[in-house]
């Protein structure tokens, strides 16, 4: 198994597209950072985005937040859409299937590398993040959304758990395009499909008259670290975005392992 | 040999919505056979064989290898040591050659590792090893295809339309491969559409039409099968022919330029000749023309040699 999940990391790091989704999530908060220093306001209405200039701490927060609607989506989908269609695409999947590996142990491959992709890329964005706005503006204390300082020791560990929780959605959004991956064969649909998934979730979410389903959209859990951000924290969203999040996930990685063991591996 | 045949087909169907791609095939690859599976293309030649590595799943009927069937038992156990490919052998072309060959190692359980530069160098690929496979031509990722194969050290090679198309050169170097992987005791099944090919390389061979099985057995059976012709010139062909039409066994006698055809057996021509000696008639000629193995392929097969240029389209 580890065997497998070394050689789909070695792949993805052999592919353009990594490094596209990889640079672009390292790019977005150095940019962000570049701008502010140049232009006077800044994005007040977002949460800690009040903050922004008082601390590098407060930039991978409010990237974070930016980078919900479109952006993570996008560069997970990138990845996740094209890791099983590529096999298609380049017709070896006939060629992994006839060594000495089950079906099964050959997907999880590729479920785990590219969930560990989209770790990395949330990672990476913090980290410049944290590291341009600490440049720009020092690595001081943080308000946290409940109005309170957090030390930067702390908010550093606030940071790093509210990635963790931010996870969890874009974990979703990569089941769904490893799954349309695996049934349309064609990356370029899955990326796109997956993509038209995440939007579709955000518009739902702020349609009115669903404040009953709101709490369970898939769009609602990249929110769900603001909980971390309150004195004191609220386990609720956290808790929450868990096992929402994971039926998000499991439900279209169990259809495409179902799809993927049974199909007929032909040339397309 | 003991222990179950190397590749058993039994009643084997593979269905496409309404297309039959393969219909009731029945096939046995003893131990040491080098098995020509012959036929025209689109005939289900390709169907047949990813049935065998577990790729597609069989609609009727079942193959094992070795007595495990990829279907019931999972491919890992069924393809033990089992190697081969179908249509042609597919890498990554963003990773060079010998790292193909790693992952490919590492997907066996590492162990032939240390004779990845052994088998490029085998296959007259070592000083090209470290290039992208995007960028080498068809033989070149043909013989790659070998070289990945023979990484499992297997008992039994499946291979697709192996020297399909390469050139000339690449033909020979590909028989002469197959040829001596044979030698060391290797079971290989060979699919082609290529009578020469199988001719040279098989002493066996099951031949296959819109996918089913017409022929299996040894070529030279399928030659013996065939009933002689035997072309006559004698001196007074009207005499002649009607001791030709008195003859026992000599059958299907007609005029032709004239001459004389008939088919008959041998022991029924020598009769013929010491009858036609003994009513005094001169013979000039007494020629048998077996059909050739191309004619009674072509026969077979529906007239369809199976020249036209294969399509990446097609099911099989």
């Amino acid at each position: 198994m580890t065997a497998v999940y070394r050689w789909e990391i070695v792949k993805l790091l052999a592919q353009k597209r990594t490094y596209l989704g990889l640079g672009a999530a390292m790019l977005v908060p150095l940019i962000f950072v570049v701008v502010l220093q140049f232009q006077s306001g800044g994005p007040n209405d977002v949460p800690l985005g009040r903050y922004i200039r008082d601390t590098g701490l407060a930039v991978p927060f409010v990237a974070l937040f930016f980078m919900s609607f479109w952006a993570f989506p996008l560069i997970t989908s990138l990845v996740a859409g094209d890791v099983v269609a590529s096999e298609s695409h380049n017709g070896t999947l006939k060629t992994i299937l006839t060594r000495s590996r089950e079906r099964g142990q050959v997907f999880l491959g590729k479920v785990l590398a590219t969930l560990t992709y989209t770790a990395v890329v949330v990672v990476a964005m913090a980290t410049v993040g944290l590291v341009a706005g600490g440049l720009a503006w020092g690595f001081n204390p943080l308000t946290s959304l409940s109005g309170t300082q957090v030390s930067t020791g702390h908010g550093l560990a606030l940071l790093a758990a509210s990635i963790a929780v931010y996870f969890l959605p874009l974990a979703g959004i990569a089941a769904f395009a490893l799954m349309l991956s695996t049934v349309t064969r064609n990356s370029a649909a899955s990326v796109v499909g997956s993509l038209m998934w995440a939007l579709l979730m955000q518009l739902i979410s702020v349609l009115p008259g669903i404040e009953g389903i709101r709490p369970y959209l898939l769009a609602t859990q990249f929110e769900a670290w603001h909980g971390f951000l309150r004195v004191p924290a609220d386990w609720a969203p956290v808790v929450r975005a868990a096992w929402v999040c994971s039926l998000y996930a499991f439900i279209p990685l169990a259809f495409a392992y179902v799809v993927f063991l049974r199909r007929d591996v032909t040339e397309d | 040999m003991s222990g179950p045949p190397p590749v058993a087909a039994r009643g084997l169907v593979k269905r496409y919505g309404k297309i039959v791609a393969v219909d009731q095939v029945d096939l046995t690859v003893e131990p040491g056979d080098v098995f020509g599976y012959l036929g025209p293309n689109g005939a289900g030649k390709t169907t047949s064989l990813r049935m065998m590595l577990g790729l597609i799943r069989p609609t009727e009927g079942s193959v094992e290898l070795f007595g495990r069937d990829p279907v019931r038992d999972g491919a890992r156990k069924a393809l033990a040591g089992v190697a081969g490919f179908v249509e042609a052998p597919r890498f990554y072309p963003y990773l060079s050659a010998r790292k193909n060959m790693r992952l490919l190692a590492a997907y066996d359980g590492g162990q032939a590792r240390g004779r990845i530069d052994e088998l490029l160098e085998l296959v007259e690929l070592q000083d090209r090893a470290g290039d992208k496979v995007g960028g080498y031509s068809h033989g070149m990722r043909q013989r790659l295809g070998i070289a990945a194969s023979l990484l499992r050290s297997p008992r039994l090679l499946l291979l697709d339309e192996p020297t399909t198309g390469l050139d000339p050169a690449g033909m020979r170097d590909m028989r002469a491969l197959v040829r001596r992987l044979a030698s060391e005791g290797i079971t290989v099944l060979l699919s082609s559409h290529l009578l020469g090919e199988v001719e040279e390389l098989c002493n066996r061979v099951a031949i296959i039409r819109t996918g089913k099985i017409v022929y299996e057995g040894t070529l030279g059976d399928l030659l013996a099968t065939a009933t002689a012709e035997y072309r006559l010139r004698a001196v007074e062909p009207e005499r002649a022919r009607m001791i030709c039409l008195a003859q026992a066994g000599v059958e299907n006698v007609r005029a032709e330029d004239g001459e004389l055809r008939f088919q008959a057996d041998e022991e029924a021509v020598a009769a013929l000749s010491i009858a036609l000696g003994q009513a005094r008639i001169g013979v000039t000629a007494l020629v048998p023309e077996r059909a050739s193995l191309e004619e009674l392929f072509l026969g077979m097969t529906g007239g369809d040699s199976g020249d036209k240029t294969p399509t990446r389209e097609e099911v099989a």
